[in-house]
């Protein structure tokens, strides 16, 4: 029965939850981490420490002591004698941990809201601290001092209804009759119990209002704000803690309690709280607080609460003391509503009468539509300076404007000059320095030109006068008038310029083109084209108009191009985006050199030559002079192209950029014709060696023709005399061409030449013939020779010659090193497997130079004998 | 005029090895302390450098196979030295894309340049030792100021359109040669850049001693010798294998011969005028990496195979004073 009992208890159970997992034989429970050695870590990952958290206290430091875990380290010694100024004062934040200082600490660094802008709620907390600090401070209230001390921070519309008569505490609105202004009720007096119903409570204050004289008037109630605050706490409804103010006066468990009153109200009437227990002896009693010795009542030890203190019933309360707010019943308010509009008229005039009916609401004009065209800028009348050439324009421009109805000559009073003015107020003129080239004038000549003036004007005031009866507002002078009077103001200043890219009409197009025709005949001086080009439906309003328009168009423009270019400066950088930088030369296309390489023909071929700048400072650097001092350009030169353009990637020889190129050849060719003699001689006596080189073929093509008749012995003999400077030239170019094909010599005919003449250099070394020819070379020789000599030490006593040979030619300009493998051309054989353009390098090699001298003096010999012959 | 001096010995090659500096240096390169510069008295090949794989730098004698100093200081491996005339200064470039100043005699670096956007294949001093000059794979060739603080370069010559595998220095001009197939030589007297196609990559260029003939090495397995004017070809010479390294090229000190690094072991050299063959010296295994010819000597630097070797010409007495 035990066991069906049980069963049946079983059945009856409900489980709720997961059961725990069965232990396992042997295991052992967890067991939580024990309440020792729980920890707790802040946000650094340190470990807080809870000295005494639950009884108040804090941590700080390294276990509550100064300095780290290392210790204490004092701030080193400075001697305060130097640095007196600096010395710091430590200030409270020295002493504090980073965490006080972050946005929770206690003195937050960070940007916070200051009390202006923090929302209501952290008011009452500081409220609420205030009032206790004032409680408890020894002379209690000294904080509602420190208030009334404070700066006050009123609005203006407080300002206003003070200045009005309006005393806080009271309503807004004209004062009102036998209804006694009754903010609170006093708290002295007690309630208990429930409300009063309203019957009783208005019967109540009737009683009070018998002893009121019937003439005196009552401010309105005050409007009570609504109190919003939201319940943000697990207190019961109207529960309020420790309320000091309360409790240390005892009155709080007297009161009834008003469960829908926050504690806003609480603190508005805090004041009178205090002042209305002013008898009452001072401690702190109430909830969670005894009585202190000191006290003498006791009575009142546990807050006592009891159900009087609650409204049992949900009630109106009465209506018209204002603590509706926006929750007010319908009724209610529209019984006010209308009463309240001429209410607030205060005294009536005697004479006036209140209006039965209120005035119709103002009505308001929607301003007007603007036209679609409108623009918002305010147009401004160009102003002229009054001058010289000024004076016509002005004239013509007034007149076009029809201001001048007025006389003429009668001009306004701001454009008139000192001497006018004296003039007209009949003033003697001052003595003074003479004013006027006129005054040296005789008196004759004078009259002379005074008469002639006077015509003139005469005549200009005629001719204005006309115009003028003419003129009215809105219809401007006859077009031919204008047009001519413009014309001769523009038409010779529009005739240099060219108004191509002005067009004030843009957005008309027709009109544009109309201006465009008229600014054309204008430059050219026709005087009746302005009809032809005016729209002939128009109306003859809108012609002068567009007429005006055209001529003003015009003169700006020119005044434009002249004043507002003063103004503006040419932009620095272009801001063209479409544009790129590349380097202006480039090196050509690989595929005429890929064919240069194969057939070995370096040189001309393969050579791209470029301007390149070098960077100043590198010049420094090198001890070189700046070739190009006066270029900021650093590189290659770059020109600006289209950024998408296919010409960017194809490495095209253009004509405009290989200017350098050009130049080059040009010298080289200025070279080859200043000195052909010098490669003829060797040319000549070198011709079956020679290789030519593509190039100069090509360049020199043409010169085929002469080839057969210069025989080469002529050519020899007549170097020297530097008659027939190209003859040898252009038979080299016939060898060239001949020989284009031949292959390279047997090297036993190098050595033929070469191995010989060892002894015979030395004599007729001294009688080179190059140096007679080109005697102004002394210095660079020598320099060179130096140069030679640095850079090989082994040179022989043929040396010198050799280089004298060499720069004789490059004396003229600096590029030397363009100049001298011309000069070098007359020097020595080809060099084994390809020598191009019967040039030949002196510095290949020591040998070779030797070899190249030997070779010259044997021939020199052959001369000589020849000569001698 | 000059006077006839006695005719000068036939110059003679290296051919035989007197001294292996075992540095230990994947790749060493060794560069004579004063690469190719003019001679000053005090500042003669009396010494060596040599850079590699294991990111430092030493600095020999070779005459006597000591080793003197090692700087350490660069991230990657150390691709190209050069000393500075006076002997004082040594700039180095490596694969961390940086240039290095360093200072001999403290063995520390006084500055580095940082700019390059890749290896840098090769750095050079100028004269006076004020400005490294360095060439990158970035296809950068910067001019680098030692005197100023100034971390930007001078200069970057961009010209080129691949990498820079070699720049040589003269009085007045920058030599570069570029994976592109040219040669371009920026005369900074004249203000001019002379590009000179050759087609094949560069991988190594110098000038002649006297400065009027470049040479050029290609990885078509042919040495060019250029005249530095007009870009004519001059001479041509092959025999040896380069179709894949970076090999280096060098003229020996009396610009007789032209000497060039090949990938079969053996340095060759070729006689400069007539384009023959001279001599075929074989040095090891593998590629011959590197080469440095003395400036003044007939003494040659060959790096294979993570040694540097010193050969001398056959006259050579190993005991005698190397200078």
């Amino acid at each position: 029965a035990a066991a069906g009992s049980s069963d049946s208890e079983e059945e009856d159970l409900a489980s709720y939850g997961s059961a725990l997992q069965p232990l396992q034989e042997g295991e052992r429970i967890k067991k939580s981490v024990p309440l020792q050695e729980q920890t707790v870590k802040d946000a650094k990952g340190r470990y807080q420490r809870f000295h005494g958290a639950f009884t108040g206290g804090f941590s700080a430091g390294y276990f509550n002591t100064v300095g780290t875990k290392e210790g204490w380290t004092p701030s080193a010694f400075v001697s305060s004698r130097q640095k007196r100024a600096d010395r710091t004062f430590l200030g409270p934040e020295d002493f504090m941990d980073e965490e006080d200082l972050s946005e929770f600490g206690i003195a937050p660094k960070d940007i916070t809201t200051t009390e202006d802008f923090a929302s209501k709620a952290k008011d009452r907390i500081k409220e609420k601290a205030r009032q206790i600090a004032g409680v408890v401070a020894p002379i209690p209230g000294t904080s509602v001092f420190d208030d009334l001390i404070g700066p006050s921070k009123t609005t203006v519309g407080f300002e206003l209804l003070r200045k009005m008569g309006w005393k806080e505490g009271q309503g807004i609105g004209p004062r009102v009759k036998r209804k006694p202004c009754r903010q609170k009720p006093d708290p002295s007096v007690k309630i208990y119990g429930c409300a009063l119903p309203p019957g009783l409570s208005v019967g109540s204050e009737d009683e009070e209002d018998d002893y009121q004289p019937e003439n005196v008037t009552f401010a309105p109630k005050d409007v009570m704000p609504v109190d919003l605050t939201p319940k943000d706490n697990v207190h019961g409804l109207g529960y309020k803690g420790l309320d000091p103010s309360q409790a240390l006066f005892g009155i709080s468990g007297r009161e009834h309690l008003n469960l829908f009153t926050g504690g806003s109200e609480e603190t508005s009437n805090l004041l009178g709280d205090l002042r209305h227990s002013k008898g009452r002896q001072l401690g702190i009693t109430g909830q969670a607080f005894g009585v202190g010795a000191l006290e003498e009542e006791d009575d009142d030890i546990y807050a006592t609460d009891t159900l009087l203190k609650y409204d049992t019933v949900l009630k109106d309360e009465e209506p018209g003391d204002g603590l509706y707010g926006w929750t007010a019943p319908k009724q209610y308010k529209s019984k006010k509503r209308p009463e309240r509009d001429f209410k607030y008229i205060g005294k009536i005039l005697d004479g006036f009468s209140l209006a039965s009916k209120s005035s119709a609401p103002i009505k308001i004009y929607p301003p007007p539509s603007l036209p679609r065209n409108y623009r918002p800028v305010h147009y401004f009348r160009p102003v002229i300076i009054a001058g010289n050439e000024n004076c016509h324009l002005q004239k013509a421009l007034e007149e076009l404007t029809g201001r001048l109805e007025s006389d003429p000559t009668q001009q306004r009073r701001h454009a008139l000059n000192a001497a006018q003015r004296r003039e007209q107020l009949g003033e003697t003129e001052l003595k003074g320095p003479v004013p006027s080239i006129l005054e040296y004038l005789s008196e004759k000549d004078r009259g002379r030109l005074k008469e002639i003036k006077q015509a003139s004007e005469q005549e200009m005031k005629a001719k204005i006068v006309s115009q003028q009866s003419r003129n009215s507002r809105f219809q401007p002078a006859s077009p031919e008038d204008a047009a001519h009077k413009w014309q001769m103001l523009l038409g010779g200043q529009l005739a240099n310029s060219g108004s191509s890219d002005f067009k004030p009409f843009a957005k008309n197009p027709e009109k544009q083109k109309r201006y465009e025709n008229f600014v054309k005949s204008l430059k050219q001086g026709e005087k009746d084209t302005l009809e032809r080009f005016l729209e002939p439906n128009m109306t003859e309003w809108e012609r002068g108009r567009e007429q005006e328009e055209f001529f003003r168009a015009a003169m700006f423009y020119r005044s434009s191009s002249s004043m507002l270019s003063s103004r503006f400066t040419r932009a620095k950088y272009e801001d063209d985006v479409d544009k790129v930088e590349v380097p202006r030369d480039q090196e050509n296309d690989i595929d005429d050199k890929e064919t240069a390489v194969k057939m070995k023909m370096f040189g001309k071929l393969t050579r791209d030559k470029f301007e390149w700048h070098p960077d100043k400072l590198l010049c420094k650097r090198f001890n070189v002079r700046d070739p190009y001092p006066d270029s900021s350009i650093v590189g290659l030169p770059k020109v600006k192209r289209d950024k998408y353009s296919v010409f960017n990637f194809l490495t095209m020889p253009e004509p405009t950029t290989s200017v350098t190129r050009a130049t080059n050849e040009k010298i080289q060719e200025s070279n080859s014709l200043n000195k052909p003699k010098k490669p003829s001689r060797w040319d000549v006596s070198d011709k079956e060696e020679k290789k030519d080189s593509i190039s100069e073929f090509i360049s020199l093509a043409r010169l085929k023709a002469d080839v057969q008749q210069q025989p080469s012995v002529p050519a020899t003999k007549e170097c020297g005399t530097g008659t027939s400077e190209i003859l040898p030239t252009l038979v080299t170019n016939d060898d060239k061409n001949l020989e284009e094909e031949s292959r390279r010599p047997p090297m036993d005919l190098f050595k033929a030449i070469f191995v010989s003449s060892s002894d015979e250099k030395s004599s007729s070394s001294e009688e080179e013939s190059d140096e007679e020819q080109q005697p102004t070379t002394s210095e660079r020789e020598s320099e060179t020779a130096k140069q030679a000599h640095v850079l090989d030490s082994s040179s022989s006593n043929v040396q010198g010659k050799c280089v004298t040979a060499t720069t004789d030619s490059g004396i003229s300009s600096l590029p030397t090193s363009k100049q001298e493998p011309d000069a070098t051309e007359e020097f020595g054989p080809k060099l084994p497997p390809a020598f191009s353009s019967g040039r030949f390098s002196k510095h290949l090699d020591r040998k070779e130079k030797h070899r190249k001298i030997r070779e010259r003096h044997k021939t020199k010999k052959e001369r000589k004998h020849k000569k001698e012959k | 005029m000059a006077f006839p001096r006695p005719r000068p010995a036939r110059p003679e090659l290296p051919r035989q090895r007197v001294q292996t500096l075992q540095c230990g240096q994947g790749a060493g390169v060794p560069v004579w302390g004063v690469p190719g510069h003019v001679p000053s008295p005090a500042a003669d090949g009396n010494y060596c450098l040599t850079c590699g794989s294991d990111k430092t730098l030493k600095l020999w004698n070779p005459h006597k196979g000591t080793a003197l100093r090692t700087y350490q200081g660069h991230g990657y491996e150390v691709l190209d030295a050069a000393g500075s005339s006076d002997n004082s200064q040594i700039c180095s470039g490596g694969a961390d894309k940086s240039v290095a100043l360093w200072d001999v005699t403290t063995g520390q670096v006084v500055r580095k340049y940082r700019g390059h956007a890749g290896k840098v294949n090769c750095v050079q001093f100028n004269e006076e030792g004020t400005v490294i000059v360095s060439g990158s794979i970035d296809s950068t060739v910067r001019c680098w100021d030692c005197r100023s603080r100034r971390p930007d370069p001078i200069q970057v010559l961009d010209e080129a359109k691949d990498g820079i595998s070699s720049v040589k220095l003269s009085a007045y001009e920058i030599l570069t040669g570029s994976v592109d197939g040219r040669v371009r030589r920026y005369d900074l007297r004249t203000g001019q850049l002379c590009s000179d196609y050759i087609g094949s990559p560069i991988t190594s260029v110098c000038f002649s001693k006297d400065g009027q003939c470049v040479l050029a090495a290609s990885l078509d397995s042919t040495l060019r010798l250029l005249d530095k004017d007009t870009g004519e070809l001059l001479g041509e010479y092959t025999g040896h294998r380069s179709t894949t390294y970076r090999l280096d090229c060098v003229l020996n000190e009396h610009d007789t011969h032209v000497g060039c690094a090949s990938e079969d072991g053996h340095v060759y050299f070729w006689d400069l005028v007539e384009g023959s063959l001279a001599l075929s010296l074989p040095v090891g295994q593998g590629v011959v990496q590197s080469l440095a010819f003395h400036p003044r000597l007939p003494c040659l630097l060959v790096a294979t195979q993570g040694q540097v070797t010193l050969w001398r010409e056959d006259t050579f007495q190993p005991e005698g004073d190397p200078d």
